[in-house]
């Protein structure tokens, strides 16, 4: 990875042919300031003030969780913002500072004037769904939590699938004969039967989520990975680091990795679809996160099954098309970068037509 | 016979977006003779013939007058252009494996042009195929008529492209490179057929090429390109005796000469007994017999003694490569290697990694043995790195630089990149990456065949040097002689993985006794020169 970091005359160029691809570049930033905006969640979409003073003294309930007694409630419990006794005493005795969306994904709006799932209106801007949470406060959320889910799980199957195909590949013969058999029978084994079972026997976590998907998302990594490295290590160049008596490891990550990245970085996008398609679709069949976890795919779920509340379906549909689209654009994007004809159309094309001119 | 020009072209420039390529080129091809359009790489010769046909990609700007026969060719329609080409004009391309489609058989892809210029079709198709593949002296014609192009050698798959030439009688052929990735003795073959169907059909020929030797035997009249303009043209008897530019007499003493210099000492570095290669073959079945292996090299010693050049001299397939990878230990082998008394065929892992230092190689094509993502320092300096951790970064960067000088090369190269030196530069940023570990042997896999005639000449000089200095062995694989004779003292002739012939370079290259060797040392011209 080290080697593309440093921009080499051939990143630059490939950099410069993303740019160029306006689709890809905006997409890019798009999806930048999304997730950057997801991550401050807390910040946009909470139940509780961002801060806010009472008698004379500062709080930050985002950080500490107060006991209602504090604010001359009855319970040492932890303190319900929403309450309207606890508003009357905020109002009456200082002030708070909300954040844009009064609520966050879990929160059941107890002053609803209409029954849940209720329509958009100033109070829930994209309505609220069949328990009365702010949809929202939820997508937010549930992208966050998406991205997050897609990110680990497409770090963790790079990691597995360039070390696996990368040995395979590099060392060929048995190596590559073994390995590959090993693959294709752990490649057999049904993912969503052994989710299934797991629901059965544990309540599935996000991690525990992770973990079984990690299990097989880097098996399509590992053809690449392996071609690139079956290819490369016949190379002149890496034929000619042998010669110097260099040790494999050197060889694998100075010389013949930079050769599969290409391929590997291409395939990101697609890995990252892949994982968010999955998550969403475990969800939408009651599999994935635990109930109450914030999830496009209940979203989706809750759309199918609320057809009089459209606003459920049709908020589903739109974050995930757009969040899915602007992925595949900036796929698009990188691969036409990464696409050796791309780049030599950029350097000149005398070589190009006359290949013997070597 | 009546001096009509057949295909004529008037002041034919060429630019890809702006940047001219050729130059304002004027020339004119006779019926029934052959031109040779005759430069090193780059200096537009493909690009001008492709620009006459309108071949060229879009961004490329073609202006100036062409002619074939008495038709104008600078409006014609598109549709016009695909009647004359493979019609009235024939091409055949360098590389023969590629420029067949691998998913149509022999028949089908020339029934293709028959079909398209002729109509013909279904048996009158298959018909004249077969005649054609008659008159390009294939052997077995009925039988090749369904072969897939894989199943055939280098010179079948270019007879074929030949026969695709010529199906419509054109009365102009366009002969790019047509032999380059053959070998000698395969490409006499061709040529002669080529010029035989000339003669046969009384078809003007514009044959590009680099090597002069052919032009000698082959070309009428010849003109020269040198970066994109015109030289000289002229008989060629006239061009070879009297040169007119400097240029034109550069390319034509650019065949390297002298000699090594005489062996100073016997000590033996290298030794090699009964070694042999062979490679297993896939079982057909899972109970399958196991097939009988592929002996690549078959058993043979060799001896090189310190400061000496052996020259391993061969066609392509012969084995010469797998021999000297089997010598570095770089393919498994059976038999003895003893390099300075100590046997290399029993060191494994990392006693043999420390070993490597000492015996170098530098392969044949200078684009794919330089990584394309590190800087030339990193280049050079990496084995150093690996051989020599107690060096410090100064150190180091002073050794790349004495190498970098040793090899000529300007300093400030280090921090550039592959892609921005010629071929000949890379040759010389291989050859720094071996030295600089100062090793004993270097094996030099065909390090010139990829360059241009005067950059061989160059590289030849330098590595003669370069052992004088440094007291290094060669062991110089090439299937060039005029190379070999300018680099060896000794020579060891390999067919099919046997060694045909050894002995001293001269008297090898000079009275060869074999009749295989005979065939390569005639048709690679040295005894042409040797008589002139």
């Amino acid at each position: 990875m080290s080697a593309t970091m440093t921009l080499s005359p051939i990143s630059r160029r490939r950099l410069a042919v993303f740019r160029h691809n306006r689709r890809a570049w905006i997409s890019l930033w798009i999806f930048l300031v999304l997730f950057g905006i997801s991550l401050c969640a807390e910040l946009i979409a909470n139940d509780k003030p961002l801060i806010m003073r009472y008698d004379g003294q500062w709080y930050a309930p985002l950080l500490v969780d107060y006991p209602e007694t504090e604010f001359g409630g009855f319970l040492p419990t932890g303190t319900d913002y929403h309450d309207p006794f606890i508003i009357e005493q905020l109002e009456t005795h200082g002030w708070a500072l909300w954040p844009p969306i009064p609520f966050s994904y879990q929160t059941l709006d107890m002053q609803m004037r209409q029954p849940s799932p209720s329509p958009p209106d100033s109070r829930h801007w994209l309505g609220t769904d069949d328990q009365g949470r702010d949809v929202l406060a939820r997508v937010i959320y549930g992208f966050r939590l998406s991205v997050f889910f897609a990110l680990v799980l497409t770090v963790g199957s790079l990691v597995l699938g360039v070390v696996f195909g990368g040995i395979q590949g590099y060392f060929g013969g048995k190596t590559d004969l073994i390995g590959q058999r090993l693959i294709e029978i752990w490649s057999g084994l049904p993912v969503l039967f052994l989710l299934i079972i797991l629901a059965s026997l544990v309540q599935p976590n996000l991690w525990w989520l992770l973990g079984i998907m990690l299990l097989f998302s880097w098996l399509g990594l590992v053809d690449v990975v392996r071609a690139e490295f079956l290819r490369a290590r016949n190379l002149e160049y890496v034929r000619a680091a042998k010669a110097l008596g260099l040790p494999s490891h050197l060889i694998m990550r100075r010389h013949v990795l930079p050769n599969a990245m290409v391929a590997t970085l291409t395939f990101i996008p697609f890995l990252f679809t892949g994982a968010i398609t999955t998550l969403t679709a475990l969800d939408f069949l009651g599999f994935g996160l635990p109930p109450g976890s914030p999830s496009l795919g209940e979203l989706v779920a809750q759309g199918k099954n609320n057809l009089q509340a459209p606003w459920l379906g049709i908020t589903a549909f739109v974050s995930l098309s757009v969040m899915l689209s602007l992925l595949v654009f900036i796929g698009e994007g990188l691969r036409d970068a990464f696409d050796p004809r791309h780049i030599q159309a950029t350097n000149g094309t005398a070589t190009r037509i006359t290949p013997h001119a070597s | 016979m009546p001096v009509e020009p057949l295909f004529r072209l008037q002041d034919l420039s060429v630019a890809f977006d702006g940047v001219t390529v050729v130059d304002r080129l004027s020339l004119e091809v006779r019926r029934g003779e052959t031109l040779a359009l005759v430069g090193e790489s780059g200096s537009g010769k493909s690009v001008s013939a492709l620009g006459a046909m309108d071949l060229l990609p879009a961004n490329a700007a073609v202006s100036g007058g062409r002619w074939l026969e008495d038709t104008s060719l600078d409006h014609l329609s598109a549709r016009a252009w695909r009647a004359l080409r493979g019609g009235r004009v024939g091409f055949i391309f360098q590389e023969p494996m590629t420029s067949l489609n691998p998913l149509h058989t022999v028949a089908k892809q020339i029934g293709e042009t028959l079909r398209l210029h002729q109509g013909l079709s279904g048996r009158a198709a298959r018909e004249r195929t077969r005649e054609l593949l008659v008159q390009v002296k294939l052997p077995r014609p009925d039988e090749l008529l369904d072969a897939w192009p894989h199943q055939l050698s280098g010179g079948q798959r270019q007879r074929v492209m030949i026969a695709m030439a010529i199906a419509n009688d054109p009365v102009l052929l366009i002969a790019d490179e047509p032999t380059t990735a053959l070998d000698v003795t395969v490409q006499r073959d061709i040529l002669n057929l080529l010029d035989e169907l000339r003669g046969h059909y009384g078809m003007g020929m514009l044959f590009i090429t680099h090597d002069l030797n052919l032009v000698k035997r082959h070309a009428d009249r010849v003109c020269v390109l040198y970066e994109g303009r015109e030289q000289e043209t002229g008989p060629v008897g006239d061009v070879f005796a009297n040169p007119r530019t400097a240029y034109t007499r550069n390319l034509i003493n650019a065949e390297p000469e002298g000699q090594p210099q005489p062996l100073a000492s016997q000590h033996s570095l290298l030794d090699a007994k009964q070694l042999s290669v062979a490679f297993s073959r896939p079982k057909r079945w899972l109970f399958g017999k196991q097939p009988a292996p592929f002996v690549a090299v078959q058993p043979l010693s060799l001896e090189l003694a310190r400061g000496e050049t052996l020259g391993i001299v061969g066609e392509s397939g012969s084995g010469k490569t797998t021999l000297a990878m089997a010598l570095l230990r770089l393919t498994p082998s059976q038999g003895e290697i003893r390099f300075d008394d100590e046997r290399l065929d029993r060191l494994t892992g990392n006693d043999l990694r420390k070993h490597r230092k000492r015996f170098q190689i530098v392969f044949q094509d200078p684009y794919g043995s330089l990584s394309p993502r590190l800087p030339v320092s990193e280049i050079i300096s990496e084995g150093l790195r690996f051989h020599h951790p107690e060096l410090s970064e100064q150190e180091v960067l002073h050794r790349v630089q004495a190498t970098l000088k040793e090899v000529g090369l300007p300093q400030d190269c280090a921090s550039r990149y592959p892609h921005e030196f010629s071929g000949g530069q890379r040759q010389r940023i291989a050859v720094a990456r071996a030295i600089i570990l100062e090793p004993e042997l270097v094996v030099l896999d065909e390090p010139t065949s990829a360059l241009d005639r005067s950059v061989q000449k160059q590289l030849v000089i330098l590595l003669r040097d370069l052992q004088r200095k440094r007291g290094l062995s060669y062991l110089f694989i090439s299937h060039d002689l005029a190379v070999v004779r300018a680099m060896a003292h000794r020579v060891l002739v390999l067919k099919d993985g046997e060694v045909v012939e050894q002995g001293e370079c001269d008297q090898v290259l000079g009275a060869p006794r074999h009749s295989y060797t005979q065939a390569l040392v005639e048709s690679s011209g040295l005894g042409m020169m040797a008589s002139a």
